[in-house]
């Protein structure tokens, strides 16, 4: 703790701080530009100048850089001294010299740093008079937009593409009075996180694109607190809505989950929810020109015809799914009955997950939170590419690797906060980062060494890993030169100081994950605090995992046994994760199809009844992160037609059964309760956020600003007078601007404003302290804690079969745009997501006569997938690799043994 | 495409191995030596043989003036903008010049013989007005007595 004295008042600081994080966590007013809470301090702005005093007798003072200036005990500085305030003035005088002033028309406008810390200087009029200069923008692909105009060259945009994202085509161009910043040519950013530039860049140089096709101020929007549903990670998220349309995503801060950053996935994918294909009233199949199709019927025509399914003495199955809330999974449940659910997964996603919840449910090793994959010094992973599954763990992953060079810049005296001399002490140094992946990963840059094999061979350098830490952990039969690799892996591993080791399903092998665990755990058995870490397919994956239950085969067999008429599918497009021909037995068994989902999936179009249900945005539920962190979801706003929650669908079809009562479960509180009765591995899930009595104030919290615009005559194409406010009786909100808007605890706040902060960068007044947990605690609950005692027996070695017959053995490769089925559908993701193709290695095409382009067939199960041919020079061998989950393509059900032919042209 | 001479050249000033791109303003300087100016399919070939993307050596390239990112014509001009030239006479001798070629600071002129380029000091503030024709310094330059400079640049 140190004392410093501002404007004479002594006052509290943290010790090791600079001066303008010290400033901003007192709640003082320094403007700044070039400082960033994850980027660190570089004073190239010279924004935040204050004046510092020798001593009290110090009359005269020199103006020095807050953010450069570290805070020392007893020191006297000065914010509101004229000369300091001056000389800010005429920073941003002539920052603006080149600037357009051009708000009224800038997406930025209303929610820009610059016009806050215009403001905040209080420099009102513009003195310069010449010729501005003009640059000509760029297309830099479909999420950013881009106006160098605005650009009052702060260099935030580059230090955080560059250094903290790792990419390599985003760059500062010229010198002097024109520095541009852009790529060397137009073209797609590369990074996989470059939406973050919208928030990171304090003008409207970098705008949001999908935005700019239904652009919306930001006090006119209705928001709520949300979480991204694209993939396990659950970031949390700020989704806006206007006139029934989702229009953007912002990053909603969670120390403890994605903190400042989301990835393009989760900012972009959010346009499924505007699609016109949605169903928004209950369908039934008929029969029309002797062709199936799908009529919508009202609420009640639906729940009286199918409520009749589920009465007493007739049998209904239900599947639930990984992409639906723990609420939706729970109602269906309760409607079919525990013995009659089944998880929606099919048999070999089903051994994976539960391969992963044994090991994080009975092991000693703690599973980080995913903003501490950041505080990691060692990382090992394990047949994952991250950034393609999970994609910020893959960002955080990437800091951790500076953290061993970061100690040596701090041995050598220098603040971490001060960026260049830190990244100039780090210069190429990395810590250990060991990469284990069937083929080349997106993290490969940063990595101390790759390895490409097989899942079996991945596993093998695994359990030798292990075998190496403890000797206990049973051996793998592996060659000199794995073996080697083992030694020096399980080398750094154990002389880090919190070493981390990743895994995953997305090798479609258990040996793999067991593998992880036996590392994980060595490590721990030798009193090392090792992290275990485990990407996870979809946003509730772990959620429905933690009911336990049967899989989509088990479904199929049920209703062969017959006895059930009724099958219910619930969010889940079956046709994804089983052979069609199974899910085509599956609908054709069942003499009544009902789907409950948001989407007109394959498996919907198919059912005799479907029932729209909400998206992330249009409703409450609960989603259960890959570690097992319950979140909470807010309705942002109330969707057109019928649709409304699934779980909601599922209690009205439940009482119009009878065998609820009608009044029972109405609210959202007293529903989770009941499933928290039933299943006690979900009691903490009630902590997640407050119950819909919570007030501040006796008020309700608002979804609206107060500035927001045009309530009176929003509607006045429908009617004049103004519409009344829909009654939220599931959640603390309201929607509307009425209510309290300020001490919001953290679970309920979607906006962070206060008075003369309007940028994104308005979050560091709503952290205990910079780079800290929001006021009052992040939200979230974590349900799995580690076992330190745990004496669970290490997993047995793989058996390596590296016989190489004829077959190849065919694996998914994951894509962040394309393999996830929401944002797939969203245009400007779909427009990323990759061609069809199948990619062998080099050396392995070339044996078979094949180059890369060629036209191939893959026969897989009978099927034949006519693609084209990629190669790659340094993936496993014997290995054939497809892209998983794109749209239109087969399922396919990895691994499986495949047959490649050179197609024949006709 | 870079010939291995040019490669071997480059790579004469590549001292440590992890920092191949610290080569890059040599490379730049060798290259623009060759062929005049830096065009992007040099950017590429540079930056892939140092192991940098374009984006980063082009971030380079367009710092330095000396750098050409444009043709230039077989001389270059570089006239001194400096304060201390222009209080002894730069805008003079800048519009004879331009008057003279025909061209503003930034072009070429038609027969390609020269380029005309402000340069910010040539270091001889007590010699202004000064300008530079490709690498000879010329000081105290008389607007009127331009040809006497020219004419010694085919
Ligand atoms: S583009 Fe934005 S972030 Fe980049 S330097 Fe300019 S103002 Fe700063
Ligand atoms: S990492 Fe996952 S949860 Fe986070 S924004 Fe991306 S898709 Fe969403
Ligand atoms: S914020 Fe301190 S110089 Fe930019």
């Amino acid at each position: 703790m140190a004392i410093i004295y501002i404007d004479g008042k002594p006052l509290e600081t943290q010790d090791g701080q600079n001066l303008l994080e010290a400033c901003i966590e007192l709640g003082l007013n320094v403007p700044y530009f070039c400082w960033h809470p994850a980027l660190g301090s570089v004073g190239a702005c010279r924004q935040c100048a204050v004046k510092q005093y020798r001593d009290e007798n110090d009359k005269q003072g020199r103006l020095v850089m807050s953010c450069m200036t570290l805070v020392t005990d007893g020191m006297r500085i000065s914010v509101d001294e004229s000369e300091s305030k001056d000389f800010r003035a005429n920073i941003i005088d002539w920052m603006m010299t080149n600037h357009p002033h051009d708000c009224p028309v800038c997406d930025e406008g209303g929610e820009c740093h610059l016009q806050d810390m215009t403001l905040m200087t209080g420099h009102n009029y513009r003195t310069y008079r010449f010729k501005k200069k003009t640059y000509v923008n760029q297309n830099l692909g479909p999420f950013i937009n881009h106006e160098m105009n605005r650009c009052i060259q702060c260099y935030r945009c580059v230090r955080y593409y560059k250094d903290y994202a790792g990419g390599h085509d985003l760059d500062a161009f010229a010198s002097h009075n024109h520095v541009y910043f852009g790529r060397h040519e137009d073209g797609v950013l590369e990074s996989e996180f470059s939406g973050n530039l919208v928030e990171v860049c304090p003008t409207g140089v970098f705008t949001d694109k999908t935005l700019k096709e239904h652009f919306t101020r930001r006090w006119d929007y209705t928001t709520a607190p949300s979480v991204c549903v694209h993939c396990a990670l659950g970031c949390n998220i700020t989704p806006g809505e206007r006139y029934g349309k989702l229009r953007r995503i912002r990053n909603r801060y969670n120390r403890s989950v994605n903190g400042y950053f989301l990835c393009d996935r989760g900012r972009y994918g959010y346009e499924f929810v505007n699609s016109d294909k949605r169903p928004k009233a209950p369908l039934k199949r008929q029969m029309i020109d002797g062709k199936p199709v799908h009529v919508p019927m009202t609420r009640d025509e639906a729940l009286s015809e199918i409520g009749k399914f589920f009465s007493n003495g007739s049998k209904a199955i239900g599947i639930g799914s990984p992409r639906a809330s723990l609420e939706a999974n729970f109602a269906l449940r309760a409607l079919v009955g525990a013995e009659n659910f089944y998880l929606g997964l099919s048999k070999a996603d089903g051994k994976l997950l539960s391969a992963v919840l044994e090991i994080v449910l009975s092991g000693p090793a703690r599973q980080p939170s995913l903003g501490e994959l950041k505080d990691h010094d060692a990382v090992l992973i394990l047949g994952e590419d991250m950034t393609n599954v999970a994609p910020i763990a893959a960002l955080n992953i990437r800091q951790s690797v500076n953290n061993q060079p970061r100690a040596n810049a701090k041995a050598m005296g220098i603040p971490e906060w001060n960026d260049l001399p830190v990244r100039r002490a780090m210069d190429t140094d990395r810590g250990p980062l060991f990469i284990a992946s069937v083929a080349p990963t997106r993290l490969d840059d940063v990595a101390t060494q790759t390895f490409h094999a097989t899942p079996d061979g991945i596993a093998s350098l695994g359990f030798a890993i292990a075998n190496f830490i403890d000797p206990q952990s049973p051996a793998a039969n592996v060659s000199g030169e794995v073996r080697a690799l083992a030694q020096q892996i399980a080398t750094a591993l154990q002389s880090a100081q919190k070493p981390l080791v990743v895994s995953g399903p997305s090798c479609r092998s258990e040996a793999v994950i067991q593998a992880a665990a036996n590392i994980a755990w060595a490590l721990c058995r030798k009193a090392k605090p090792a992290g275990i870490y485990f990407a996870a397919p979809e946003s509730n994956s772990v959620g429905l995992g933690l009911f336990g239950g049967a899989n989509i085969e088990n479904a199929a067999e049920a209703l062969r046994k017959g006895g059930a008429d009724t099958l219910v599918v619930l969010e889940n497009d079956l046709y994804r994760r089983v052979p069609a021909a199974l899910v085509d037995e599956l609908l054709s068994l069942a003499k009544h199809v009902l789907v409950v989902d948001h989407q007109y999936s394959a498996t919907a179009q198919k059912a005799e009844y479907v029932l729209p249900g909400a998206t992330f945005a249009e409703g409450d539920g609960t989603l259960v992160n890959n570690i097992g962190r319950a979140q909470r979801m807010m309705q942002v706003f109330n969707p057109e037609g019928e649709i409304t929650e699934s779980w909601r669908w599922l209690r009205r079809l439940r009482a119009a059964s009878g065998k609820g009562r009608e009044d029972e479960w109405i609210s959202f509180d007293s529903f989770l309760h009941a499933l928290v009765a039933e299943i006690p591995a979900f009691s903490h899930i009630l902590d997640a956020a407050p119950t819909a009595a919570f007030r501040v104030g006796g008020l309700k919290i608002p979804r609206q600003s107060h500035r927001y615009s045009g309530r009176t005559a929003m509607k006045a194409n429908v009617a004049v007078s103004e519409t009344g406010v829909t009654a939220d009786p599931d959640s603390p909100m309201s929607f509307s601007m009425e209510g309290f808007s300020m001490m919001t605890p953290a679970a309920l706040m979607s906006s962070f404003w206060t008075p003369g902060w309007n940028s994104a960068q308005s979050i560091t007044r709503f952290q205990e302290e910079v780079n800290g947990p929001l006021e009052g605690g992040d939200p979230g609950v974590r349900l799995i804690e580690p076992q330190p005692d745990s004496a669970v027996p290490y997993f047995d070695a793989v058996e390596t079969n590296e016989s190489h017959d004829a077959a190849w053995t065919a694996l998914p490769l994951y894509h962040i745009y394309g393999s996830e089925e929401l944002s797939a559908s969203s245009p400007a993701v779909a427009e990323l997501s990759p061609k069809p193709y199948a990619m062998l290695h080099s050396d392995d095409a070339r044996a078979r006569g094949l180059l890369d382009g060629d036209a191939v067939t893959v026969k897989i199960d009978g099927q034949e997938i006519s693609t084209s041919l990629k190669t790659n020079d340094t993936m496993a061998r014997g290995v054939v690799c497809l892209p998983a989950g794109l749209e239109d393509a087969p399922y396919i059900e990895f691994p499986a043994a495949a047959e490649i032919l050179r197609s024949v042209t006709s | 495409m870079l010939s291995d001479a040019l490669k071997r050249e480059i790579e004469s000033h590549i001292h440590e191995p992890e920092h191949r791109a610290a080569a890059c303003t040599e490379a730049l300087r060798i290259v623009q030596r060759e062929r005049g100016w830096i065009d992007d399919e040099s950017i590429r070939d540079i930056a892939e043989f140092l192991t940098m993307t374009p984006h980063e050596l082009d971030g380079v390239a367009t710092f330095f003036n000396l750098i050409h990112r444009r043709p230039v014509g077989r001389n270059v001009i570089r006239i001194c903008s400096s304060v201390s030239c222009w209080v002894l006479g730069y805008d003079k001798l800048r519009d004879a010049l331009q008057k003279k070629l025909e061209i503003k600071p930034g072009q070429t002129t038609a027969d390609q013989r020269f380029t005309l380029i402000p340069n910010q000091c040539l270091g001889c503030c007590d010699h202004g007005p000064a300008l530079m024709v490709n690498g000879d310094l010329h000081r105290d330059v008389d607007p009127d007595r331009l040809d006497d400079v020219l004419n010694r640049y085919a």
